[in-house]
């Protein structure tokens, strides 16, 4: 398990790597000043020169690539001041410190992300289970066509029309907002009810398929058959025998996922304008912020792939057959 | 297996659903000439008593009356039917422009991989696993200033179509790797079987092997998975165009609808509604047409 662990994480620090390099020579290797993007429409001199010199423009690209590289771990000094350890650089916008901005922007989507994760795994897995355990009647069939036109919906349609619902017409609650939980768990959760909701109901519906086949498949295994000619209630083998062979292949489609739940969060964002990772991602690169789209970038895709080793141990210990190591 | 697509009910209906929806993007020229207005002109603004001093439509039911039939646009005044007819008409040529190369590379990378096998097939399943490594949704987002400043310097106001280039390049460039994973896993059973080998020891040469003997066996596998990824693109358009680093006013396409729909929906949710149900019913029909050609094409999967 440790040494598994040990191995993602070098894995995952190399696509890292591998992505940074692969975001910072792109913008780059365009043939314009970058500098140039940064100062928009009425750019003087001045500030070109200001940009330049906080960019360090003037060195040559692999050169201003490793100095980047070595500000995440070393910090790094700029005309305008130091900027302490995990450095992604300065700001072309606000020339404020890349690190401090996201810092206060990250736990919103972190909410978002693990949020609406749990939710739809919750509604997705339940109601497969309903629908399978009522094979074939009305309810299934209701749950599996609610899924498809569900999963047809997109957060930026869906979104609005629940805010109609819940907030403008009947005022049940109040527009979605973000109190951070250390300070007011409930508050936290409560404003974030409305956007965990429509960003779950989009990604439900497979979910809700793929459980309700996995577990009509499950039911028809040798194990379960032998549990139930064994006298074992109908619940304890539904639960205990089918449901959690169930699970693995949940999981497989959780790992794929996890990229476009991102984006997801993004949407969700802007649907309800909540100031999070999203909307920093959007601004920076309306304002060709560079650093800043740089920055984002790294970190969400850090976080991308902890979620992704997460859900691989996850899985090691839903499938014992699955050897971590 | 046309017979077999022709009985199932589902399937001809959705197929049909999506070609009314290509039919009315192709159209929509005539649509507007025979419906007497364009998706540029602001009625709004030219007309009195169409737009309160809000900027909000003064009619019922966000303005719909017999002369504009789904409304009228809020703020900017245009007509909903033929922007939402135009919009679709932006959205789904571009998605076809996006799906073709998007289909292509991923045939030709899989195909290459999976038939070479070895040190290329080992690369390029590296540079697959990569690609796939990115968060794609903030990757399109972050790269489409760099590839529209690649054509445009910043000073100048981006033209419509480097902006439909733009995307369909980054679209393309971050959505081939399903396909070539899916090719090259094909390729990779069907170049073990007996006819492959016969064809080689007959000798010939591997471009005719892949055209005459893999080619026509990857056929279903292809067309399926294509009609998986063109809806697909059609939602990352949207989301680009959303988010605003897609087609920007006064280009009609869905993603901007939707911005202007959300934006407004507090005092006018008829707006909403055109290009949302109009969305569902796309994505719903291209999802059970997908289901339904796979069905087709291999009877052994159920569903």
């Amino acid at each position: 398990m440790f040494r598994f662990i040990i191995r993602r994480s070098l894995g995952a620090f190399v696509i890292l790597l591998l992505i940074s390099a692969f975001t910072f020579f792109m913008f780059f290797a365009i043939p314009q000043d970058p500098a140039l993007l940064a100062c928009g429409k009425n750019c003087g001199p001045e500030a070109l020169e200001l940009i330049h010199k906080n960019m360090g423009l003037d060195k040559p690209v692999p050169e201003q690539y490793f100095e980047f590289m070595k500000g995440i771990v070393a910090g790094r000094d700029f005309s305008v001041g130091h900027c302490d350890a995990p450095c992604f650089g300065i700001s072309f916008d606000d020339q404020r410190n890349v690190w401090d901005t996201i810092i206060d922007r990250l736990p919103l989507t972190v909410s978002l992300t693990v949020g609406g994760l749990v939710v739809f795994l919750a509604i997705g897995i339940g109601a497969g289970m309903i629908a399978a355990r009522k094979k074939g009647t009305l309810t299934d069939k209701s749950v599996s066509s609610l899924s498809l036109v569900f999963s047809s919906m997109q957060i930026y349609f869906l979104g609005p029309i629940m805010l109609g619902l819940l907030v403008y017409s009947t005022g049940w609650m109040d527009s979605p907002k973000y109190v951070p939980i250390s300070e007011d768990p409930i508050g936290w959760a409560v404003g974030l009810l409305i956007p965990w909701f429509v960003m779950a109901l989009i990604f439900t519906a497979q979910y809700t398929r793929m459980s309700r086949s996995t577990l009509i498949e499950q039911m028809q295994e040798d194990h379960v058959r032998t549990a139930k000619a064994k006298g074992m209630s109908k619940r304890y083998v539904f639960y205990r025998y089918a449901w959690r062979g169930s699970l693995t292949p949940i999981v497989t489609i959780l790992g794929i996922d996890l990229g476009s739940l991102l984006g997801g969060a993004i949407v969700t964002e802007q649907t309800f304008s909540l100031a999070g990772l999203g909307q920093l991602v959007i601004d920076s690169t309306n304002n060709k912020d560079l650093p800043m789209t740089m920055g984002v970038m790294l970190i969400s895709a850090a976080f991308i792939l902890l979620l992704n080793i997460i859900v691989d141990v996850v899985y090691g210990f839903i499938d014992p057959r699955v050897r971590l190591a | 297996m046309w017979t077999r697509f022709k009985r199932d009910r589902t399937g001809v209906i959705s197929a049909c659903v999506v070609i009314a929806f290509f039919a009315i993007a192709a159209l929509a020229p005539v649509i507007s000439a025979l419906y007497g207005k364009d998706p540029y002109t602001q009625y709004g603004l030219e007309q009195e008593g169409l737009l309160d001093p809000f900027g909000l439509p003064a009619g019922a039911n966000g303005g719909i009356s017999v002369d504009f039939w789904f409304g009228v646009e809020p703020t900017l005044g245009r007509d909903v039917f033929i922007l939402l007819v135009y919009g679709m008409r932006t959205s789904l040529f571009t998605a076809l422009a996006v799906a073709v190369p998007m289909v292509v590379t991923g045939i030709i990378i899989g195909l290459v991989g999976g038939y070479m096998g070895g040190k290329v097939d080992y690369w390029l399943g590296r540079l697959t696993d990569f690609m796939m490594a990115l968060p794609s949704q903030l990757t399109l987002i972050a790269t489409m200033p760099v590839v529209v400043a690649v054509f445009v310097s910043p000073n100048e106001e981006t033209p419509t179509y480097i902006r439909t280039c733009a995307i369909i390049i980054v679209l393309w460039v971050l959505g081939w790797m399903s396909m070539a994973r899916l090719v090259r896993s094909q390729v990779l059973t069907l170049r073990e079987r007996e006819f492959v080998e016969a064809a080689k020891v007959a000798g010939m040469p591997p471009w005719r092997i892949v055209r005459k003997e893999l080619l026509p066996n990857l056929f279903t596998p292809i067309l399926v998975q294509a009609t998986y990824m063109l809806p697909s693109a059609i939602l990352s358009i949207a989301f680009l165009s959303f988010v605003g680093v897609g087609y920007v006013e006064p280009t009609p396409s869905w993603g901007r609808m939707f911005v202007t729909a959300a934006e407004n929906y507090e005092a006018n949710p008829t707006f909403m509604f055109f290009p949302g149900i109009a969305m569902v019913i796309f994505v719903v029909a291209f999802n059970l047409l997908g289901d339904s050609v796979r069905d087709a094409f291999d009877p052994k999967s159920g569903r």
